[in-house]
């Protein structure tokens, strides 16, 4: 069996099939017609040889279907290109040890949940002292002055708090993403950053369910986490980054 | 049924804790009155509408008086010898004063007992409305019956209440019990309350009047088709807790998220403010027969679910004595717990099991409300449904009464149409499949469950008996809840809580003491 990098397709148990599963509503009664309906909507995305193997009525005026289908398409992964963040993750000791020795200072840490969104989970989990599914945050770091300000932080509240707490980074989190709310949300918060002049002051960081790094980027943030982040990810991140920065300005 | 072999000595020691705490609370809330309260008693006279500039109209009053200093005798009193003054209806006082022709604090003040039978008549538009909306909800229940416990309870979440309708009598037809209309995003931090019909909002949608009744309206014309009644859930929380008691309460909304600690623990809402707000909020909720649902499920999205048990049951018995205290009886106060220990520790399950059938030995007469699993719910949506199903087997082998339905996507968007269909159906699956395991298993003598539910308890009783001891706001500026420490005069709306002064009189507070059913 020889994977032809150059044209990657779906695996299901045979080489090359292209055997992909979906499912979805449609917004209409249940009966034969919308079953076929269904059946045609999966061809008409590129699929052959579509299978609708579950359907059912789900309330009047919707059907949900789980079909099968075989991706006509495939991808050249030699081709892939993806932004990565160069980071070398360390355990929280190596963390310790490397702000201890790089910096002898105590790093400011500022994180919210910003504007509408009153979601922590993901702020908390990097931040509090217990962290999540037993990696430690940002608080329980020696060398670390996590300040973790919690839901619903004003922009300008934000600012005004990263010039107080002299913050050497900060970290944002956005979970509710219906209709782009968050895209709105960081926007906004590296506007006022900027129209305070305090942008190119700090390491600016997103993270949430829908955050990579290249879209982070894209927004103007230094970089973005996704989910499966521990602190530790981010902390690696930060000293690191921090640390380059100061390099270029004793250069400079 | 004792199936844990709980020391019943050790349960009264909780729950003494907590009486003590809560009547160190109640002086606290006896002293205060809060903008919210007063604009609930305004709502409750039958006042409604916005200005030009869509300021509500008890928002117009409220912060007139409170502007001029007297708030302490209660907006029922200045607006009471108002109508005395100018003999208009309550509505167009309202008009007039929003309009600035009229400045409450300066009309000659008539003879107190006066003010006092005029607040009185004015108090009896908002009781007989309640009443009436309580009778009818009895017809519906008597004749179209209602679902078997654990009840299915999902969420509608799309920010557009026209949206929220279709996808909440889906649910119905689907087999839900209970529809919940999520709010949207950042309104638990708005000092007034929306108007009107609303279309936009992020991750829920705005509780108004009006969306409650459209709501109501949907949910009663699916129960007539679904053949059981259709329970509504809106929030009772935030800036605004008592206006929406009483806009729920007159809308005969059934279910309210209405904690006495969350606003303040996870929305920084003042501490003072919130303990005042949640009075009035209760009472008049028990009034309503309004069940209310307590939030103590959230402690375990901040600290660990294994180690923090202890003050999930702790904060129970604080909820259920300071929801008594408010004439509530235990069959109104629905408890909250959830479902979050990390999948992945060893015996999860079982001890998930002993947190639940704890709660159900504690509170045997609350129709508790089980959370699902939200902290370690991923991407993987195919884990994620098994982890809900775990959540569906503990429910139903432990005798929830409120079950809360996990969606398979829950780390990823609000529900999709399919996910609460998939949902509805794994719950249907397991509690059709396991009806009666409950009462067919006694658990091991000494074994992980009843060592383990025992352990929580114990704990449960040194935290109480803390909180007793140092008082629970201080207990909460040290951040003994949840991890999160407040300070007693920080957070949002300590503006809006003001001393009582000695006159101070608020109608509804006596008549609605009497209590639910």
């Amino acid at each position: 069996m020889e994977v032809n990098l150059t044209g990657i397709k779906p695996y299901g148990d045979t080489l090359d099939d292209g055997a992909v599963q979906l499912s979805f509503t449609l917004p209409i009664d249940y009966s034969d017609e919308a079953v076929e309906a269904a059946r045609l909507l999966v061809q008409k995305m590129g699929f052959d040889n579509p299978k609708v193997v579950f359907s059912r009525d789900i309330g009047r005026g919707f059907s949900y279907f789980i079909v099968y289908g075989k991706a006509k398409e495939s991808i050249d992964v030699t081709k892939v290109k993806v932004q990565k963040l160069k980071v070398n993750v360390m355990d929280k000791g190596e963390i310790e040890a490397f702000i201890k020795k790089d910096f002898g200072r105590n790093l400011n840490v500022v994180g919210a949940c910003i504007e509408s969104d009153a979601h922590t989970v993901g702020i908390d989990a990097i931040m509090n002292m217990k962290g999540y599914n037993g990696h430690k945050g940002l608080e329980s770091y020696k060398g670390i002055n996590a300040y973790n300000l919690g839901s619903q932080v004003s922009c300008e509240e934000l600012a005004a708090k990263i010039i107080e707490l002299k913050a050497d980074a900060v970290l944002v989190s956005q979970v509710v993403t219906q209709k782009d709310i968050h895209i709105a949300n960081l926007t906004k918060l590296v506007e006022i950053l900027e129209a305070e002049g305090i942008r190119d002051r700090v390491l600016l960081v997103v993270g949430g369910p829908r955050i990579d790094n290249k879209f982070a980027q894209e927004l103007g943030y230094d970089a973005g986490f996704g989910p499966g982040t521990y602190a530790e990810d981010v902390a690696s991140y930060l000293v690191q980054e921090l640390k380059r920065r100061e390099r270029e300005v004793i250069q400079e | 049924m004792h199936r844990l072999n709980l020391d019943q000595a050790l349960i009264a020691k909780a729950r003494n804790g907590a009486i003590k705490i809560a009547n160190d609370i109640q002086s606290h809330i006896d002293q205060r009155t809060t903008t919210s309260v007063e604009r609930a008693v305004l709502r409750l006279f039958g006042i409604d509408g916005i200005t030009e500039d869509g300021i509500p109209l008890p928002n117009v009053i409220v912060d007139g008086i409170l502007h001029s200093g007297r708030l302490g005798l209660g907006a029922g009193y200045w607006f009471a010898n108002g109508i005395l003054h100018y003999q208009i209806s309550p509505q167009d006082l309202a008009q007039e004063i929003a309009a600035g022709k009229i400045n409450l604090t300066s009309v000659p003040v008539k003879d107190e007992g006066a003010i006092r039978e005029q607040m009185e008549e004015l108090s009896q538009l908002g009781i007989s409305r309640i009443v009436e909306k309580k009778l009818e909800r009895d017809m519906l229940m008597a004749r179209l019956g209602q679902g078997i416990e654990p009840l299915l309870y999902v969420i509608v979440a799309t920010g557009n209440i026209y949206e929220d309708v279709k996808q909440a009598q889906a649910a119905a037809r689907q087999g839900a019990d209970i529809i919940a209309v999520i709010r949207t995003t950042g309104q638990s931090l708005l000092d007034y309350v929306p108007y009107g019909a609303t279309t936009e909002g992020f991750g829920g949608t705005y509780a108004t009047q009006e969306n409650f009744r459209i709501m109501r309206q949907a949910l009663d014309e699916v129960g007539e088709e679904a053949g059981k009644y259709i329970r509504l859930t809106n929030y009772c929380s935030g800036l605004c807790m008592p206006e929406m008691a009483a806009m729920g309460a007159m809308e005969r909304l059934d279910v309210m998220l209405n904690d006495s600690m969350y606003g303040i623990i996870f929305r920084d809402i003042n501490m003072e403010r919130t303990f005042v707000d949640q009075y009035l909020s209760r009472i008049i909720n028990g009034f309503a027969n309004i069940i209310i649902n307590t939030g103590e499920d959230n402690y375990l999205t901040t600290a660990d679910a294994y180690e923090a048990a202890h003050t999930v049951t702790a904060s129970q018995f604080i909820n259920e004595q300071l929801a008594l205290k408010c004439g509530m009886v235990p069959e109104q106060i629905a408890l909250g717990h959830a479902y979050e220990i990390n999948p992945e520790m060893e015996n999860s399950f079982v001890y998930e099991l002993a947190q639940a059938l704890l709660a159900r030995e504690l509170f045997p007469r609350s129709p508790l409300k089980y959370m699902p699993p939200t902290k370690y719910m991923t991407g993987n949506i195919f884990k994620g449904h098994i982890q809900d199903c775990m959540f569906n087997i503990a429910s139903i082998m432990s005798g929830q009464s409120i079950h809360l339905l996990g969606m398979l996507t829950e780390a990823i968007h609000t529900p999709h149409i399919s996910d609460r269909y998939l949902a509805v159906e794994s719950a249907r699956y397991v509690f059709t499949a396991m009806r009666d395991i409950a009462q067919e298993i006694y658990f091991k003598e000494d074994g992980i469950i009843q060592k383990r539910a025992q352990q929580v308890l114990t704990d449960a009783v040194s935290f109480l008996e803390k909180v007793a001891e140092v008082g629970l706001m201080e207990s909460i500026s040290m951040g003994m809840f949840a991890d999160i420490s407040r300070n007693p005069k920080g957070g949002k709306g300590f503006t809006g809580v003001v001393y009582k002064g000695p006159g101070y009189f608020n109608p509804f507070i006596d008549a609605m003491l009497k209590g639910g059913n």
